[in-house]
């Protein structure tokens, strides 16, 4: 039996292990995505010792290698008396980790937003939370449509780190399969066909979504 | 007092960083009424329309639109967001750089504000905003984007989609300023069909024979203080100051 047929007749290990990841992916990037519009939303107005803080946390997070927080969630809360299962504890880091990237790249675009459409919306009436949601948040969103997809793919490839807290995942299943058969190669080939697959299918999603602002004038693709 | 006024403002002052822009301004318009602002670049023109929505804050005095006093309460405290805001919403404004919302198509723009601050079905909203971009000449543009539209379409949508709150007063600051020459007339001619049909409105702008022929009262500023203010028949033709003898010779 060659090493690709051992690696076929596993292919119920790499199926559930792949659809494990994308269960921690989607509702990873789906909380992270919301975290990082909620922080923006916090960040509006002037500067405040909270935002600051805010601010701080933030910087905090996206300097931190991902693997410590997942270790840190995992193996850390613990000695708080905070017990946290593998898999959700993968979801919470992830969340946190990129929903404080998305809250930068927001944030970022949030600096060069004309002011101007923020007056016409006061002058109509708006308040603060309804001008966010309405206004200003959907144009940051289109604004940031190619920096969004590249986070996607960022997280995509930071579930693989989950493998060391236990999660029983895609990169887990190579693992596990390598380990006992002894054909790293061809396991692992096998999983970053999948992590590219995702990856490409993801790309060509955005690309799309691009039309939608490339009508409204915010895209010259 | 204020009740039978569009728009009443009394003993304005406003500073920024020491210099004062605005100084003790006092002006009635009522309803119906036109009137425009005149003034040299820097003499406060802006920052007196500003002040009538609280875009800027004024240092003193008071400012009640429609009896309603904007900014603060009757005990001169800060108002919350919320009641500012309805306080607002009476009011409509144009600005000079159009600021359209980029992502609504312009049928969107004028309905945005009805729906999620006024509280209007969209059905309601819709019929409207399609009256009043019948009004401004653009019909056939409901569904196009903002950014496909040329500087004198845009501007006249920010007039639909002010109009579209039913405003007690609309607010002009330099309307035309950023548009190419061959675009100000459409704008200017909506205006005063505006103005014709009764609408009460404040407008800042350079062009003269416009505010010749659309406004009730001229007010001049000259260093945040009106120096003049008159009909514009006597404005223009026995203009009563120095300062605006000079400011029209140079503005034909
Ligand atoms: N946000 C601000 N901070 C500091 N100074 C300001 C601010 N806004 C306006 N000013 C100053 O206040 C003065 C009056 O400005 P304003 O914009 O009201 O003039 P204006 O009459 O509208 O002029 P223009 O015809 O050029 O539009 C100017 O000296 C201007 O530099
Ligand atoms: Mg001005």
């Amino acid at each position: 039996m060659s090493n690709w047929d051992i690696l076929w007749q596993a292919r119920d290990e790499f199926w559930t292990g792949f659809l494990n990841t994308m269960q921690i992916f989607g509702l990873s990037i789906t909380a992270a995505f919301a975290i990082g519009c909620f922080m923006l939303f916090l960040l509006e107005g002037r500067p405040s010792t909270s935002k600051l803080t805010l601010r701080v946390f933030i910087d905090g997070m996206r300097m931190l290698p991902f693997l410590m927080l997942a270790y840190l969630l995992y193996y850390g809360l613990p000695t708080f008396g905070i017990r946290l299962d593998a898999w959700w504890a993968g979801v919470g880091a992830l969340a946190v980790y990129h929903g404080c990237y998305f809250a930068e790249i927001f944030r970022g675009s949030r600096l060069v937003f004309p002011q101007g459409q923020v007056e016409a919306a006061q002058a109509h009436g708006f308040t603060r939370g309804k001008m966010f949601v309405r206004l200003i948040l959907p144009q940051i969103v289109m604004q940031t449509r190619p920096l969004i997809g590249n986070q996607l793919i960022y997280a995509l490839k930071d579930t693989a780190f989950l493998v060391i807290i236990t999660v029983r995942e895609l990169t887990a299943a190579a693992n596990s399969l390598s380990g006992t058969y002894f054909i790293p190669t061809e396991a692992f080939l096998v999983v970053i066909g999948f992590y590219w697959a995702v990856s490409v299918a993801m790309e060509i999603i955005v690309k799309q979504c691009g039309r939608f602002g490339a009508k409204r004038g915010f895209d010259h693709a | 007092m204020p009740e039978a006024t569009a728009v009443s403002i009394r003993q304005l002052s406003k500073s920024f960083d020491d210099v004062e822009v605005l100084r003790d301004v006092n002006l009635e318009v009522t309803p119906g009424e036109v009137v425009t602002i005149l003034g040299a670049s820097g003499s406060g023109k802006s920052t007196l329309l500003r002040c009538i929505n609280w875009l800027e804050q004024p240092d003193r005095g008071s400012i009640h639109i429609a009896g309603q006093r904007i900014g603060l309460d009757d005990a001169g405290k800060r108002m919350g967001a919320k009641a500012l805001a309805r306080v607002r919403a009476q009011t409509g404004m144009v600005f000079q750089s159009f600021n359209l919302w980029p992502h609504l198509n312009v049928l969107h723009n004028v309905t945005e504000a009805p729906i999620h601050v006024m509280g209007k079905s969209k059905g309601e909203a819709q019929t409207h905003a399609r009256e009043l971009l019948e009004k401004v000449g653009l019909s056939d543009k409901a569904v196009a984007y903002p950014g496909t539209l040329s500087g004198g379409q845009k501007q006249r949508v920010a007039i639909a989609r002010a109009l579209a709150m039913q405003p007690e007063v609309m607010l002009f600051d330099e309307p035309t300023s950023a548009l190419d020459p061959e675009l100000v007339g459409e704008v200017l001619t909506v205006i005063k069909d505006l103005s014709a049909e009764g609408y009460t409105m404040v407008i800042v702008t350079h062009e003269m024979s416009f505010a010749r022929a659309v406004s009730d009262q001229v007010v001049f500023l000259d260093k945040g203080i009106i120096v003049e203010r008159a009909d514009p028949e006597t404005f223009f033709e026995r203009p009563a100051t120095e300062r605006v003898q000079r400011f029209l010779e140079r503005h034909g």
